[in-house]
């Protein structure tokens, strides 16, 4: 059909271009072209080549808030996905109360990340928090959270009497009690995914297997989990790339000095908010954030690639 | 009988998973409506008790901690309202302490305390305001742009939806700092212009539209195209009066994101008085550190707006969560 409409569609998508490209495009060919000048808050300072990226990948506190970052991706992405299939798989089970548990689970979604890093501050209040209260129910001593900056894996293996190099100490308490909150923050929202990847799946697949004699848990493993791979696809880059952009947390939750302690919180949007904004460098915070860009581009397009190999 | 224990198990796992999730909000609750002072003793937790020593017969009740009882006299400190010690080691007869103990206090009063500590009903005021502002362009610029996409033939289609598609992909992080700098080359900075009209676009808006325009049958269009129906007229008396469920799911989404967003309205105001919500509790946070029942107090109100449209909304904000989150 050719157009024989009157008024011109590139009217209709004008408004929304506009915006898009002076809002979006625009700030981001900026960020760009920013990250090679000296760039503060009263303008520039001109071009000066690759010097902010050399100045950058120079400086040791960058690389530990990509450390602390990737520590962050490392944790919660994993967890997230495997609770949340499990949620899934065992709310595709029933059909009673199955509404009310999916709300309960999607509640943290919704509320605003500010409102609950705070109660998770609380939450991990060495004197008066619940965590602590929690571990004593159960029998372990309370522990420092967002005041520790020991890694926790120093911690476990120096409770049970081995001593391990610092490399291999681990995320900080303090980062894991963050581990903690953003799995919490962002389960209910993979849960539904997975939920809504899990009813396409066919049930006459389960039916043979059943006839067949197979265990719940051969079909949970045979046929569950290739079946939902687009989706657990989905999942993982979702959540990689979200995971990637804490900020809130660190800001809320940590401090002072925020980062802190000993800067094992301090995550890479952080990092980059303190440097364009309080240190006023703005072209090199530009180039923090271009990297990162890259980053998150290139894991996108590794798992795309990878999604490519696996895909029933 | 396995089938039943397999269902009971189930439903226990269910239980355990949805205490998880939900226990920090009753926490919060329940602190919130405890006295900054039973909190800090840490001995009460989810339920808002009280149990204190007082001077017997002390007008209005002045409490104190016993230090040390020595037969007849005891050494004790005067605490003030919130739990702070006004004198110390001052000695009573013993038979003057006297024992209080409330099974249930509700301090409702933290709400209001907190409520005023920081112009609180400004940055609603605000919030609000922001919020709708934004959320009337998303639905103008979004209707406009979906019914192109989904309705239209023209050149660079494919192309264009691409560009909107690629955008959404970009993390606000990374145009964060040159946003500030645009901002401020446009005089943007610290106004509600700048806090509203660059989220006057909403991708996400425009995919959930486009995907309703194209579910309405051609024969709509065609029928309403013979009749003399301009495109625009087209758009308003007939596509949009049956995408009332749509609009309302999508106006769900913009709010509660609007209601939610942080960074952006962290950097690019800088006045008290154009703070937004989430501002404003953080700079609360950092205030008002050791407080912590009023700090709950004032995290329940903030989320309760968006509890209040969520639980009337839940259904349908799951499902196309569902939809949108599988398909594009």
């Amino acid at each position: 059909m050719k157009t024989r409409w009157k008024a011109s569609p590139y009217i209709y998508i004008f408004p929304a271009l506009l915006l898009l490209v002076a809002f979006r495009l625009l700030p981001i060919v900026m960020s760009f072209v920013i990250s090679f000048f000296e760039w503060t808050l009263h303008g520039t300072g001109g071009f000066i080549g690759l010097s902010n990226y050399i100045k950058l990948f120079n400086d040791p506190e960058f690389w530990k808030s990509m450390m602390n970052t990737v520590w962050l991706v490392v944790f919660v992405v994993p967890a997230s996905l495997v609770f949340s299939l499990i949620f899934a798989v065992l709310l595709n089970q029933i059909k009673w109360l199955r509404g009310l548990f999916r709300t309960i689970y999607f509640l943290p979604f919704v509320t605003s990340m500010v409102a609950v890093s705070i109660v998770w501050k609380i939450i991990f209040n060495e004197q008066t928090g619940l965590a602590n209260k929690f571990l004593g129910v159960i029998g372990i001593s309370p522990q420092k959270w967002l005041a520790e900056a020991r890694g926790i894996f120093d911690i476990f293996f120096s409770g049970i009497g081995i001593n391990l190099p610092d490399w291999a100490g681990g995320p900080s308490q303090a980062l894991f009690a963050i581990i903690i909150l953003t799995v919490w923050k962002g389960l209910g929202y993979n849960t539904i995914i997975y939920l809504a990847g899990l009813q396409n799946i066919s049930k006459d697949y389960y039916e043979a297997a059943e006839i067949d004699g197979a265990s719940k848990l051969k079909q949970f493993f045979k046929i569950t989990l290739p079946l939902v791979s687009p989706t657990t696809f989905y999942v993982l880059m979702m959540t990689t790339i979200v995971t990637f952009q804490a900020f809130s947390q660190v800001y809320l939750m940590t401090g002072p000095p925020k980062g802190g302690p000993l800067g094992t919180t301090n995550l890479i949007v952080y990092y980059i908010f303190q440097k364009g904004f309080d240190a006023q460098e703005m072209g090199f915070a530009s180039a923090a954030a271009l990297v990162l860009f890259v980053v998150i581009l290139g894991l996108t397009i590794i798992q795309k690639r990878l999604e490519k190999h696996v895909n029933y | 009988m396995r089938r039943y224990f397999g269902k009971t198990f189930i439903y226990l796992a269910l239980i355990a998973c949805g205490l998880f999730m939900i226990v920090p909000f009753i926490w919060m609750i329940s602190t919130a409506l405890m006295s900054q002072a039973e909190f800090n003793k840490g001995e009460s937790v989810f339920i808002p008790r009280e149990s204190y020593d007082i001077i017997a017969g002390s007008q209005p009740e002045q409490r104190i901690i016993v230090v040390k009882e020595r037969g007849d006299s005891s050494l004790v400190h005067f605490l003030n309202e919130e739990g702070k010690i006004t004198r110390e080691y001052v000695q009573i007869a013993s038979g003057r302490v006297k024992h209080i103990y409330k099974p249930i206090s509700l301090h409702w009063d933290n709400f209001i305390k907190a409520f005023k500590k920081v112009p609180f009903a400004r940055y609603f005021a605000n919030t609000i305001y922001v919020s709708f502002l934004s959320l009337l362009g998303v639905l103008v610029t979004s209707a406009f742009a979906a019914y192109a996409f989904a309705r239209m033939e023209f050149r660079g289609k494919d192309l264009l939806f691409l560009l909107f598609i690629s955008m959404v992909m970009v993390p606000e992080p990374i145009y964060l700092i040159s946003s500030y700098i645009l901002l401020d080359k446009l005089h943007w900075l610290d106004t509600y212009r700048g806090l509203i009209i660059p989220w006057f676009v909403n991708v996400f808006t425009i995919f959930l539209f486009r995907q309703h325009f194209k579910s309405l049958p051609k024969e709509l269009f065609d029928a309403a195209t013979i009749d003399g129906c301009s495109t625009f007229g087209i758009l308003r008396r007939i596509v949009l009066p049956l995408s009332k469920p749509v609009i309302a799911t999508a106006s769900v989404f913009s709010l509660i994101g609007s209601w939610n967003s942080f960074m952006w309205p962290l950097v690019m105001t800088d006045s008290p008085e154009k703070r937004l919500l989430q501002v404003g509790l953080s700079y609360f946070n950092a205030e008002a550190s050791a407080q912590t029942t009023l700090l709950m107090a004032a995290s329940t109100f903030s989320i309760l707006p968006i509890l209040v449209v969520f639980f009337l909304a839940q259904k349908q904000i799951i499902e196309s969560t569902a939809k949108t989150g599988l398909k594009d």
